[in-house]
């Protein structure tokens, strides 16, 4: 029975690695870029959760719902204004940029925040479980693997059943055949990542609510969000989360053998997957 | 007139000579200069070191590499392991801090060129952190908190006696010194094998697999064989960089020496700052961040924001760098790859 | 007036300079066709006026404004649509919403719609929930006339629309030429088949090397002066 448990809270777990990854998973999508920022991003909307419940008084939840305008607005700038410089055939500018932004974002929450580790504040209703027969969950688990599930959904939802989302798919098939049929891909660029940073932010209000956070811990998010992204095949967002539960599921198994094993577990089984499927488990047909 | 092709300019030749003289200098340096010049220096030449092979890497190769760590930690903790478990002396055994190095490489690329581009980067992390975990588990040396090289290792090392009775200074002093030249010759003889590398038709092939993956193949270039040399190269190096860091520190922990700011950040910014794809370009680089470093470093985060910041802008607004700005300008190239028609005349050509 | 113009259009590709100042013209409610060899420049001469490649701001002149300098999307949304040179349909699109994906930038109410296209192309719908790039190369070439279509642009520019289809596919093709007029837009067609394009156009203009080397009504021109001006006059 412990098994069972554990490899349930691993399930739960994953749900918060696909957050994670989501984002990053669009992003590459529709503009090939691979943000080495995107952890530093998800713990810089952790940092803007914990400044509204704070200064404004606000329930996490809500304040995450404030952030997330503020989070796409960043994230269309950031996009407009840098990232698109770097896109091109050249891979070097894009990761190079990406990178110093990652370090510059991650100390300057440093010289804001300082290093020590904090936390969201929480209710009843993050502490409490339910029980399903024998076995435990967490209500805060629970909801991050159906917040994931919903945010997966939700993209599907844009990308086959709106008109945006025929813009996001043609502009990564064809970007100069796009502009024929009037879409701005620069634009198209800039509306993507505003999305991927309102993703990160829903990620960023379970990572603090869940675990202590403290400013260096981008690196290691964007790892598994990596991580889950590869394992589910590039641009698969169901293969994204089946990812994340990979991670999460192989993490709390070598956790519940040695405590020192489990981030090595995710890794290993990261990869095994790429020992046997190089192109992940959904593999996109036209990349 | 005859033709001839070469790949001197007036420049390179200037700067040869000016080159010898420099590096005379920096061979006497320990007889006129403080310790504190001296562990300096180390830093200078050991970051240079890293910085030239990450330069090969992604500057030449098109490998952007984000798990140098990986071969700079396993390297210093092999050392670390010969000489605490078999009793060996240090010296020698930077050599085999680089063969351990070059032994994780393998399954390193094996995994990480099934990767493309951006995800090969990530990728090389991810083993970077793979191999930092598994060499936290090694509890003989030390485990998570790490371990120091024993006294009568360091006291005993080849040439300390020598360089304590030569020069007249403390057994500490004379290991600064040693460590110094130590890595003086790594860094002359990184700086002339990259050189010649580049100069010879594999280097060509290596420019041609940078420029264009499928033109190269084209022409017979095997560019998965150039990648794998290119990043064995580039392991082997670092892991003897590596090596003699630690060997200088005496002191480790699998997160100093696996650390991706010390190890990949600062060389990445090093090599981006002074210039990509040249080799002059770390040179300048590891110069600028140190001085950007003496006037920082007291500012804690600022200094690494400032740093990623200038990378930043460096990669918009120069992407090749202050030695490219340079360069561009004046024509001056001190490495010259690029080879040159000399001579006869162009008119012959015509009908 | 003439509704589209091109004035001493120059157009480079790096260092290789593919057109030697074009000027063409097209009236409300024309057809013309452009002809010409292999890297006469035709299709360069396509991709400047709809945007895709940069020039000098005069040297395109749409409805009155010199539009030369304008990206691609802006001149769509214009009414400037382009069917590009091997059709390029979005794999990731079907059928259906590669159509609707040509009103991106331009929702002008008018004669074309779904079902106006399905229509004209009746094929079309049947496979309208097929990926794009699953159908024959006529019937991609239907999708991409159609999603040209979409935005009721007032200038179609066809570039070689029967290139590499079979000579009964392309018959099928140009059947729809006179609806697409009737509803009225302006085309510009580029074809390297010389009997069609007299066929369909009101003037031709051949190019050679960068140049307008001669243009008229068809019936206007001789067998050997179209030889001449296709393959330069020492042939």
């Amino acid at each position: 029975m412990i098994w069972v448990d554990t490899i349930i809270q691993g399930i739960l777990l994953g749900g918060l690695y696909a957050l994670f990854a989501a984002g990053l998973s669009l992003v590459f999508g529709i503009m090939r870029l691979v943000n080495l920022a995107h952890g530093d991003l998800i713990v810089m909307g952790t940092y803007l959760i914990l400044l509204l419940v704070t200064l404004l008084g606000l329930p996490p939840f809500l304040a995450a719902a404030v952030a997330m305008p503020v989070m796409f607005c960043l994230g269309w700038a950031l996009q407009k204004f840098l990232l698109n410089r770097t896109l091109g055939d050249d891979i070097l500018p894009p990761l190079l940029v990406t990178f110093g932004l990652s370090i510059a974002l991650q100390n300057a929450l440093l010289e804001t925040f300082s290093a020590d580790s904090q936390r969201l504040p929480t209710s009843a209703l993050t502490t409490a479980s339910v029980q399903a027969g024998p076995i435990s969950l967490g209500v805060m688990p629970l909801l991050t693997f159906a917040s994931a599930v919903l945010v997966i959904i939700a993209l599907n939802q844009l990308f086959y059943r709106t008109e945006l989302g025929r813009a996001f798919r043609a502009t990564s098939d064809d970007a100069t055949t796009a502009s024929l049929m009037g879409i701005k891909p620069a634009n198209i660029f800039a509306i993507a990542t505003g999305i991927a940073l309102i993703i990160v932010t829903i990620a960023a209000l379970y990572l603090g609510l869940r675990a202590n956070f403290d400013p260096n811990i981008g690196p290691a998010r964007l790892i598994y969000a990596f991580e889950a992204v590869i394992i589910g095949g590039l641009g698969s967002l169901w293969g994204t989360l089946l990812g994340g539960i990979i991670i999460g599921v192989a993490q709390t198994i070598g956790a519940a053998v040695n405590p020192e094993w489990q981030i090595l577990a995710g890794h290993i089984a990261f990869l095994l997957v790429l020992l046997v499927r190089p192109r992940g488990l959904f593999p996109r047909a036209n990349d | 007139m005859a033709y001839s092709v070469t790949t001197q300019t007036p420049a390179s030749r200037i700067a040869s000579i000016a080159g010898l003289i420099l590096i005379v200098a920096l061979i006497a340096l320990p007889f006129f200069a403080g310790r504190g010049t001296i562990q300096d220096m180390f830093f200078i030449l050991t970051m240079l070191v890293l910085a030239q092979f990450w330069n090969l890497l992604a500057g030449y190769g098109g490998l952007v590499s984000i798990g140098q760590q990986a071969f700079v930690g396993m390297g210093a903790y092999a050392l670390f392991g010969v000489v605490i478990l078999w009793g060996l002396d240090p010296v020698p055994s930077i050599l085999l801090a680089g063969v351990a190095a070059l032994i994780i490489a393998v399954p390193t690329a094996f995994f990480a060129f099934r990767l493309n581009g951006a995800y090969f980067a990530i990728g090389t992390w991810v083993i970077a952190e793979v191999v930092r975990l598994l060499v936290a588990q090694w509890k003989t040396l030390g485990g998570g908190t790490g371990t120091s090289l024993p006294r009568s290792a360091t006291k005993d090392m080849w040439f300390v006696d020598l360089i304590q009775d030569g020069l007249g200074v403390r057994s500490a002093a004379a290991r600064d010194i040693l460590a110094y030249w130590l890595a003086l010759v790594l860094a002359l003889a990184t700086i002339g094998g990259i050189y010649w590398l580049l100069r010879t038709r594999r280097g060509l092939a290596l420019a041609a697999v940078r420029d264009n993956m499928e033109a190269a193949k084209s022409v017979g270039v095997d560019a998965a064989r150039m990648k794998w040399i290119v990043f064995l190269t580039s392991a082997f190096g670092t892991g003897v960089a590596g090596g003699l860091i630690y060997m200088q520190k005496a002191r480790i922990s699998p997160d100093a020496a696996f650390s991706v700011t010390d190890w990949t950040a600062y060389v990445i910014f090093i090599v981006v700052i002074g210039g990509i794809g040249t080799i002059e370009g770390p040179i300048i680089g590891v110069l600028v961040f140190f001085a950007l470093q003496s006037l920082l470093a007291d500012f804690g985060s600022w200094y690494l924001m400032t740093l990623g910041v200038l990378a930043i802008l460096i990669m918009l607004v120069a992407p090749r760098g202050l030695w490219g700005l340079f360069s561009e300008r004046t024509g001056i190239q001190l490495f010259p790859i690029r080879r040159t028609l000399r001579g006869g005349k162009l008119s012959e050509t015509k009908e | 007036m003439a509704l589209l113009q091109t004035r001493d259009l120059i157009a480079h590709y790096g260092d290789f300079q593919a057109l030697f100042g074009v000027d063409i013209e097209l009236a409300e409610n024309e057809t013309i066709a452009i002809i010409g060899a292999n890297g006469a420049g035709k299709t360069t001469l396509m991709r400047s006026i709809a945007g895709v490649l940069n020039n000098a701001a005069e040297a395109v002149m749409f409805d009155g404004t010199a539009i030369g300098t304008r990206p691609a999307d802006e001149i769509m949304a214009q009414g400037v649509a382009m069917v590009p040179e091997g059709r390029r349909l979005f794999p990731s699109l079907s059928v259906e919403e590669n159509l609707l994906i040509g009103t991106y930038g331009r929702k002008t109410i008018g004669h074309w719609t779904l079902e106006t296209v399905y229509d004209l192309f009746p094929i079309l719908r049947e496979r309208r929930n097929s990926p794009g790039t699953a159908l024959s190369g006529g019937q991609q070439q239907m999708v991409a006339i159609g999603r040209g279509l979409m935005s009721n642009p007032r200038v179609l520019l066809c570039d070689e629309i029967s290139l590499g289809l079979a000579p009964v596919v392309i018959k099928d093709i140009y059947k729809a030429v006179p609806a697409i007029k009737a509803a009225g837009a302006s085309l510009i067609v580029v074809e390297q088949d010389i009997a069609q394009a007299m066929a369909v156009a009101d003037r031709v203009y051949c190019m050679m090397e960068g140049r307008v080397t001669l243009s008229g009504t068809p019936d206007s021109l001789s067998r050997d002066a179209i030889h001449d001006a296709y393959f330069g006059a020492g042939h």
